[in-house]
């Protein structure tokens, strides 16, 4: 279990060190930041100093040394807009972010799960066509169109609910709700299927056919061996609990981490677009962690302490 | 004096989606017997028992009659129907390794059966599960509760079942091919249990193979189905000297030999129809060397060709002269 | 003269024990030495895990062999992707279990029987379309069925399909790996049947490897019976399966359900086959053995000659030498 657990970590961490680099070579290949930053029109010797001040005068192959050798020693380097720490700026914008999407992950997992069991359950029945073809609808209508429909309908038309910005919890309910419902479809055909396979297995049949009464077939037996799958499909949501919401941000003009990334990218702040790809990858690479860890708890397939056939 | 049998079932039916899988069924199981149901694939072997207890899924349409000691159980109530599953008839399959939870600990699976039948939760449950184990000769019982079914060997996974199957106390066991996944020594020892099991618990037996040899050894009685109706009975040293139906006798002469020299197999030709493309009268017709005219007028009925010896054949004279 | 030899043929594989455990080898076929003739069949009886399939692979070249040699029709068996090998696999086929794992399932029928002789550059368009026709008359499929897909085609038919794509290239030798396993016993016969009447037309070798005694009596004209990766038994099929020499061949055959009066008293064996990955030191079946003595534990015994010409790899049976 400890050399599973080593090996995955050191996975996790590759995965970081290959994400960041990548964000250093893309941010670097596609514009110089001193243009972006001081325009175009800047006077050269004003640029020139910029590019010293920041290290971009130095070789390509220097500044990516630099920059690594910052990042292990936890320098994540300083806005290059208005000269703060990057990770300051970072902070301040993730509770706005979590309030998006922590509401919209409860969202996705309370009505998609039941409804996909429920579905499940009532195979081919009425609810279950009408509740797929939510679902289907769901995760087929990006999250910011689902954003303007609702705008339209319920901050333009009816005037009950704020168009963006975030004045009090009632901005959050239209931002919440586009984001949600899509991943709630994905996870209600996701959690359909994986119960629809798991019924059909003989396993279940031999529940039954030991007098384990119908819900306690579900509750017991097929459950534990449907969330296997499931969590999967979970995990991948918590994953993007930090950069889910950069379309739905600017949507609604939300001050969250998503937002401060567009703006970072537009503006070539090299520091802040870095340390927003630090923080979204540690988040995806610690949620894929749990999953893999979770899986040992729910599959005993998966923890290997012995081999199968290992009869006396 | 005649004693009741314990299940009784009358013209059951079946069908999927319209068509049928089933063509009327008429079988009694007496208490403590050992009957033997062979066929093909498809002929409706294990569709009888599922259909007996409710397991089929909501799309089968079962018409017909299922009496269980006089207690109809067709269209019975959930409730009776999970008394009676587990409880008085107990169920095994074919591949054990699947038939078991993957994600349970196999001590717990037959701890449910107790918990379910006999009221039997803690210490009580897991003593009564390492009897369970001992009973059905699962060594070094005391560790392998508490193990999963992927870590046993699926001679062992198949013993567990058995063990479920028995937690229930049950008066009649049906088991749906319980070797057939199983290597040869295996079978054997499973054969074994089975049988010593059965003179233990006086319980009566369902044996459901498409294996002749099987059903031979285990049995007293045999019946031989064909695409959804039984076509011939006999006790079974009568049926394998003496078959009388052509399918039957067919079926046999396909067989190879284990001993004495070897011949050319008799191959039945053609395969078994599709229930979409059902023969008006007898099933077997188009693949019977003896078949006429008449046979396609209706579905033969059992004639007595002996002492509990019955077949569904209306050439049983002439079936019986070489073709 | 053989047309395919193994000469102390081994495979060994590396595997783990549990997911993260040290990889060890697995000996899955352990110096075996086999021959099949011209016309031949040569039938291999074992239970799951006794290396009779992974045998058939590096019969068939798919895999190569750890130790000795493998020769096809006097050569050397040349390595898998080369062109040599390509041309040998013409001459040399898979009859597979599953059927229809083995076809395409997009493609006709007609199409995947003619497939191997377009490979192959035999015949011209039309010249092909006969062969074709001839391949599905020989192996019993009517006509109207060579434009069907796979999963039109009931279990037998599908496996008729599949021969005669294996037949278009005129094999010497056909490898059959459970071949009739998942047929039903009337079309079981229709195919084994089949299989001898293609034999006796073309001359045809095979190499037929099954669990099922029965069937491996009825087709071979040698038997090998295979225990954890070795040969223990082998010879005429009457012979071995009448009165089986080795325990294990002996416990094997006693424990096949016959109807009708048994031949010989059943031996019913304690435990599982044990895991290749866990062989037991001496001979491997000692641990399950009824005869055992303290040798068996030690030395492994060699393959002897008995005094009615099969062979037999156990320290209780006298050989001739």
């Amino acid at each position: 279990m400890l050399r599973f657990f080593a090996l995955r970590l050191g996975r996790a961490l590759l995965t970081i060190a290959l994400v960041v680099t990548f964000a250093f070579i893309v941010l670097r290949l596609s514009g110089d930041p001193a243009l972006m930053i001081m325009s175009p029109d800047a006077p050269p010797e004003a640029l020139a100093a910029f590019r010293q001040a920041w290290g971009l005068d130095e070789p390509i192959w220097l500044q990516y040394l630099k920059y690594f050798t910052a990042i292990l020693q936890g320098e994540l380097g300083q806005s290059m807009r208005d000269g703060r720490p990057a990770i300051q700026l970072v902070l301040e914008r993730i509770p706005a972010t979590l309030m998006l999407t922590l509401p919209a992950l409860a969202l996705k997992v309370g009505l998609g799960i039941p409804a996909g069991i429920y579905a499940a359950l009532h195979r081919n029945s009425l609810t279950d066509r009408v509740v797929m073809t939510f679902a289907v609808a769901g995760f087929t209508v990006p999250s910011f169109v689902l954003g303007l429909i609702l705008v339209l309908i319920f901050a333009v038309q009816l005037g009950w609910l704020p168009s963006g910005g975030q004045e009090s919890w009632r901005s959050a309910i239209l931002p919440v709700i586009s984001m949600g419902l899509g991943g709630a479809g994905i996870l209600a055909r996701f959690t359909r299927s994986a119960m629809l396979e798991v019924l059909g297995q003989p396993y279940i049949r031999t529940a039954s056919a030991k007098g384990v009464p119908w819900h306690a077939v579900i509750r017991k037996h097929a459950l534990p061996n449907a969330a296997i799958p499931t969590v999967t499909v979970v995990g991948f949501m918590v994953g993007s609990l930090m950069a889910g919401a950069v379309v739905v941000e600017s949507v609604f003009s939300w001050p969250g981490v998503g937002r401060l990334m567009v703006v970072a990218v537009s503006n070539r702040d090299l520091a802040v677009v870095q340390c927003i790809l630090l923080l979204v990858s540690a988040t995806m690479v610690t949620s894929n962690l749990i999953v893999d860890l979770l899986y040992g708890v729910l599959d005993p397939r998966l923890r290997g302490h012995a081999a199968p056939g290992s009869g006396h | 004096m005649t004693i009741a049998p314990l299940v009784s079932i009358r013209d059951l039916r079946v069908a999927f989606h319209g068509l049928p899988a089933l063509r009327g069924i008429d079988l009694d199981v007496m208490p403590g017997e050992a009957v033997g149901l062979v066929g093909e694939s498809g002929c409706g072997k294990s569709v009888t028992w599922l259909a007996a207890l409710g397991l089929l899924p909501a799309t089968a349409v079962v018409t017909g009659s299922v009496k269980l000691d006089g207690t109809e159980l067709l269209g019975a109530a959930p409730a009776v129907l999970d008394r009676v599953r587990g409880g008085r008839v107990a169920m095994i399959f074919q591949d054990p390794a699947s038939a078991l939870n993957p994600v349970k600990r196999v001590g717990g699976q037959v701890a449910e059966a107790l918990a379910l039948h006999r009221g039997m939760t803690g210490a009580a449950a897991n003593a009564e599960v390492l009897r369970l184990f001992d009973q059905v000769g699962i060594p070094d019982a005391r560790r392998r509760v508490h193990i999963y079914p992927h870590e046993m060997s699926g001679g062992q996974n198949q013993r567990v079942m058995i063990a479920m199957a028995l937690a229930g106390q049950p008066e009649l066991l049906v088991a749906d091919e319980p070797t057939t996944a199983l290597d040869a020594t295996i079978q054997a020892q499973i054969l074994d249990l089975l049988r010593r099991l059965q003179q233990e618990t006086g319980m009566a037996l369902v044996l459901i193979s498409h294996d002749l040899g099987v059903v031979a050894e285990m049995c007293r009685r045999v019946c031989v189905m064909y695409a959804g109706r039984i076509v011939e009975q006999a006790p079974s040293d009568t049926l394998f000297a003496d078959p009388r139906h052509p399918y039957t006798r067919g079926l046999l002469a396909a067989l190879p030999d284990m001993v004495g020299p070897r011949r050319r197999l008799e191959a039945i030709p053609g395969g078994v129809p599709e229930p979409w493309n059902m023969p008006p009268g007898c099933a077997f017709a188009p693949r019977c060397g003896h078949a006429t005219a008449e046979c396609d007028a209706a579905i033969p009925g059992f004639s007595s060709v002996g002492p509990d010896h019955e077949a569904a054949c209306i050439h049983l004279e002439s079936a019986m002269a070489p073709a | 003269m053989s047309l395919l030899s193994l000469d102390g043929v081994s495979r060994v594989y590396q595997t783990r024990r549990g997911m993260f455990g040290r990889p060890i080898p697995v000996r899955a076929v352990d110096h075996v030495s086999l021959s099949v003739a011209p016309g031949r069949t040569l039938g291999i009886v074992g239970e799951s895990g006794c290396g009779k399939s992974t045998t058939g692979r590096v019969a068939l070249g798919i895999e190569r062999p750890s130790e000795g040699e493998v020769r096809f029709e006097g050569a050397a068996m040349p390595s898998p992707g080369t062109p040599d090998w390509r041309r040998m696999r013409a001459r040399l086929q898979l009859v597979p279990q599953d059927p229809l794992g083995a076809m395409d399932r997009r493609l006709t029928v007609a199409t995947q029987v003619e497939e191997p002789l377009e490979i192959h550059g035999i015949g011209d368009k039309s010249d092909r379309r006969d062969r074709v026709q001839a391949l599905l008359r020989d192996v019993g499929l009517r006509a109207d069925l060579a434009e069907r897909h796979p999963h039109e085609l009931s279990g037998g038919q599908r496996q008729r399909a599949v021969l005669a794509r294996a037949l278009a290239t005129d094999p010497a030798l056909l490898v059959c790996d459970e071949p009739v396993s998942a047929l039903d016993v009337s079309i079981q016969a229709q195919v084994i049947n089949m299989l001898t009447d293609l034999q006796a037309a073309r001359g045809i070798a095979m190499l037929f490897i099954s669990h099922d005694l029965k069937v491996v009596r009825q087709i071979s004209h040698e038997v090998a019976v295979m225990y954890l990766g070795r040969i223990v038994e082998q010879g005429d099929p009457e012979a071995i399966f009448a009165d089986p020499l080795h325990p294990y061949s002996r416990a094997l055959v006693s424990a096949i359900p016959v109807p009708g009066p048994r031949r010989i008293e059943r031996v019913v064996l304690t435990g599982d086959p044990p895991n290749p990955a866990d062989r037991p030191s001496g001979c491997a079946f000692h641990p399950r053995c009824p005869v055992a003595i303290a040798e068996c534990a030690i030395s492994n015994p060699p393959l002897q000659p008995t005094a009615d010409g099969r062979l037999v790899a156990c320290h209780l049976v006298g050989g001739i030498a």
